[in-house]
């Protein structure tokens, strides 16, 4: 507890993530109608009006409502698209790290397959076929960022195997998913966590992308949606498109920063902390 | 004294006077002395597919087309016929023979004579067998098609058809040169791409992707042949590149849908900038809500009723479509023939529309819809939040689907849908534009512009029939009134907003918008000053 307070980074992080989580999840509180329904007269700027301190869209609709509802769709995708994409990476990384040969080649090719087409092209056309909704946004982020995972943990899993441990582990009889589990995967966690955090950052980014494409969950409302929804206004009514903009500024930063906070806290030697 | 101030002043009054009159007609002249020459630039969005009209219906062939071909008739934007390639006309009272005397003196722009061989060729041959609404309504009403002489030709009908008179518009029957067509494969011809027209402009050159080039034909028919030298057709295919052509007077006109509504708008601030939503009086788009009625909830007409009254038109007309649009009433449009006001109106109540969906009996699933939006940009976005948030206050639980434009027309085509949004074109005439949307015979797959919802009623059909087939005027009317009425008490549709497309162009430019096509029209009167 004591190093994570004094990780500078990581506190401001989980700070900003915290506060971020607050909102998300108390959302229903703070604004008991749907984001979607009209508050107000349209257009209406911000602080112009009490009770509507980010102002209205040209629907009428509460901006800080619709930042506060779309939080819980970008966490949700950052997050669940993260834990699809980090077990499905780990699952094929270690495999294919662990047995190596016939099978490490097949799956690499598998996963240069993936690794070849640009992430966010392949994001946009699985949406577009499989009609655009919270799951298959989920599916598409996860089915593009594993193979950089897998790679990582390909790379761990190879180096950790051929170590004394495994060998000895070896050598005591202990089962193939037992050295997997027990003794490999435990040692290559720390880059697994750095590179998981910050592609939460990157899901949340794609999420908003999507959206601001139009490729969005059209009945969830979400910061790139807002965005993609007022930049023809930009000139007319810049709240509409600068809050919601903000709102994935602070939450990309706070997940970066938490990502850089874990780094130095599980790779001290890297970070020359040990010294200080 | 007193006497003779007054006389100088009265005589100075009078010289000023004089001298006002000499000069004012003079001023009013130079303001409507039109300048010859100049190149006026357009855009043409999306680039048409082919230059070959009346085989291609999308909206940028018959704006490029329109400059280059011509049918019989153009109407005023009160929906008058007016000659164009017909000089005059006449109409049996049987209403059964239609008679039109040609222009004796116009020329294809390859230099051969313009005669009634070239519109028969087009109505009885090439048209009926390639442009669809003609196809359709030549198989249903035209008994037979005549030259009378070189420069007269008879249209006999079946049947009275009293929505024939609009059936001459430039997209409706363009005519086309019959030594060019005859005998060719029309699709392949390969005059679609380099077309030869009767127009007041001839084509020059297509550069794919860049422009298409048009320049005067100086043997036109007309006395005074087309003011501008050169249109030219720029191929801008992002919106706000379009947004920033027109800013850097690299465009001079704006077409409806070339920038969005709030752009043009905000372009219209501007002094120089004029923005008029005439000239689309003859295809006039309604806008509406199509429900499926062949299924709960909207098999129940409470809950059509609680729709229309969750529905604040003057809202989406003027804060989604900034005053772009005008709210509807009912099938037919206020500015199409023998629309009818004086229908039971359905002003925004969400009381009585929640009211409604709690009488109506349904409860649960049965209240479960997906909206259909039309994907057609921004605005038709936020209509379809608008109208799903709205129904979702009445009681109805609405989500929204995303869908393509192909994703859109396969819903509507095979029925799939519960609800969703569309809007069409009326064509001047209910037998034209309106009646297919209700007639129980156009319960069809395969269109989005048909019977899709599923309406039927054999009054109404009967209502539409006689309305089609009556030669009185006032008999017409009533027949029309009638079938409005019990449209909309029926709910058929949820008849949202007409649109008022806007079309935009700097003070130089003049004389765009001329008719009830506005700027598909052949363009021959317009001129930029100096």
């Amino acid at each position: 507890m004591k190093n994570i307070l004094k990780n500078t980074s990581l506190a401001i992080g989980l700070a900003l993530l915290a506060l971020i989580l607050v909102i998300a999840v108390f959302a229903h509180v703070f604004y008991p109608v749907s984001p979607w329904q009209s508050a107000a007269t349209p257009l209406l700027e911000p602080f112009s009006q009490s009770g509507l301190p980010l102002g209205s869209d040209m629907l009428g609709r509460d901006v800080a409502a619709g930042i506060a509802y779309g939080a819980r769709v970008s966490l949700t995708v950052g997050v669940v698209s993260t834990i699809i994409s980090v077990t499905l990476g780990v699952t094929i990384g270690a495999v294919a790290g662990f047995y190596g040969g016939v099978l490490d080649n097949l799956l690499m090719r598998f996963t240069e397959l993936f690794q070849t087409v640009p992430q966010f092209a392949m994001a946009v056309v699985f949406v577009a076929i499989f009609s655009p909704s919270l799951v298959t946004i989920v599916l598409a982020i996860s089915l593009v960022s594993w193979p950089p995972v897998a790679r990582l943990v390909r790379g761990e899993v190879m180096s950790l195997k051929s170590r004394e441990f495994v060998k000895a582990g070896i050598v005591l009889g202990e089962s193939e998913s037992g050295l997997i589990f027990r003794h490999i995967l435990p040692n290559a966690v720390s880059p697994i966590v750095v590179m998981a955090s910050l592609m939460v950052a990157t899901a949340i980014l794609t999420e908003s992308a999507l959206s601001f494409l139009g490729l969005g969950d059209r009945n969830m409302i979400s910061w790139g949606y807002m965005i993609g929804a007022s930049r023809t206004m930009l000139r007319d009514a810049w709240w509409l498109s600068v809050f919601p903009g903000l709102a994935i500024v602070v939450t990309v930063v706070a997940v970066n920063l938490i990502g850089e906070g874990f780094e130095k806290a599980l790779n001290p030697q890297a970070h020359g902390e040990r010294k200080a | 004294m007193f006497s003779k101030e007054t006389l100088t002043v009265t005589r100075r009054t009078a010289l000023l006077g004089a001298t006002a009159l000499l000069t004012l007609p003079r001023i009013g002249l130079a303001q409507a002395a039109p300048v010859d020459g100049g190149r006026l630039i357009l855009i043409a969005r999306p680039e048409p597919a082919t230059l070959g009209l009346g085989l291609n219906l999308q909206a940028p062939t018959i704006y490029v087309g329109g400059k280059i071909f011509e049918s019989l008739l153009t109407y005023s934007s009160d929906l008058a016929p007016m000659p164009s390639l017909a000089t005059s006309w006449s109409i049996s009272e049987d209403g059964l023979t239609y008679r039109f005397e040609l222009r004796q003196n116009a020329t294809w722009h390859d230099g051969t004579p313009f005669t009634s061989a070239d519109v028969v060729f087009t109505a009885d041959d090439m048209m009926r067998s390639s442009h669809p609404r003609w196809k359709l309504l030549a198989e249903t009403y035209v008994e037979r098609i005549e030259a009378d002489g070189d420069f007269a030709v008879v249209f006999t009908l079946k049947e009275p058809f009293s929505a024939f008179i609009y059936a001459f518009e430039l997209s409706s029957l363009p005519i086309m040169a019959k030594h060019v067509y005859e005998g060719t494969d029309y699709r392949t011809n390969p005059a679609n791409n380099a077309p030869i027209g009767t127009g007041p402009f001839k084509f020059v050159s297509w550069n794919r992707g860049q422009s298409i080039e048009l320049e005067r034909y100086e043997d036109y028919w007309d006395e005074t042949p087309a003011h501008l030298d050169q249109v030219t057709f720029l191929v801008i295919p992002d919106a706000a590149s379009r947004e920033t052509a027109f800013e850097q007077q690299i465009v001079d006109v704006l077409r409806p849908g070339d920038v969005e509504g709030f752009v043009a708008r905000r372009l219209s601030e501007a002094d120089d900038v004029i923005m008029t939503t005439m000239g689309e009086e003859f295809y006039a788009p309604h806008a509406f809500i199509q429900m499926n009625l062949r299924k709960p909830p909207f098999n129940n007409l409470k809950i059509r009723q609680a729709v229309m009254h969750a529905v604040d038109r003057e809202f989406i007309s003027n804060n989604i479509w900034f005053g772009m649009a005008s709210p509807a009433t009912g099938p037919v449009s206020s500015r199409t023939a023998f629309y009818e006001p004086d229908v039971t109106p359905y002003p925004f109540d969400i009381e009585k529309a929640r009211g409604l969906v709690a009488d109506s009996g349904l409860s649960g699933d049965d209240l479960k819809v997906t909206l259909t939006p039309l994907p057609y940009g921004q605005q038709w976005d936020r209509t379809a939040e608008y109208i799903a948030q709205q129904l979702t206050q009445a009681g109805l639980d609405v989500s929204i689907r995303g869908v393509d434009v192909s994703g859109w027309a396969q819903a509507l085509s095979t029925w799939e849908f519960d609800l969703a949004l569309n809007y069409t074109y009326q064509y001047a005439h209910p037998a034209l534009g309106v009646a297919r949307h209700y007639l129980s015979s156009n319960i069809i797959q395969g269109t989005p512009a048909a019977n899709n919802e599923g309406y039927s009623d054999p009054e109404v059909d009967r209502l539409f029939a006689e309305a089609a087939n009556s030669v009185d005027t006032e008999e017409t009317q009533r027949l029309y009134s009638e079938a409005q009425k019990r449209l909309v008490d029926d709910v058929a549709l949820g008849w949202i907003f007409e649109m008022r497309s806007p079309t935009i162009y700097r003070d130089t430019t003049n004389e765009v918008v001329t008719s009830a096509i506005g700027v598909m029209d052949t363009m021959k009167a317009t001129w930029k000053a100096a």
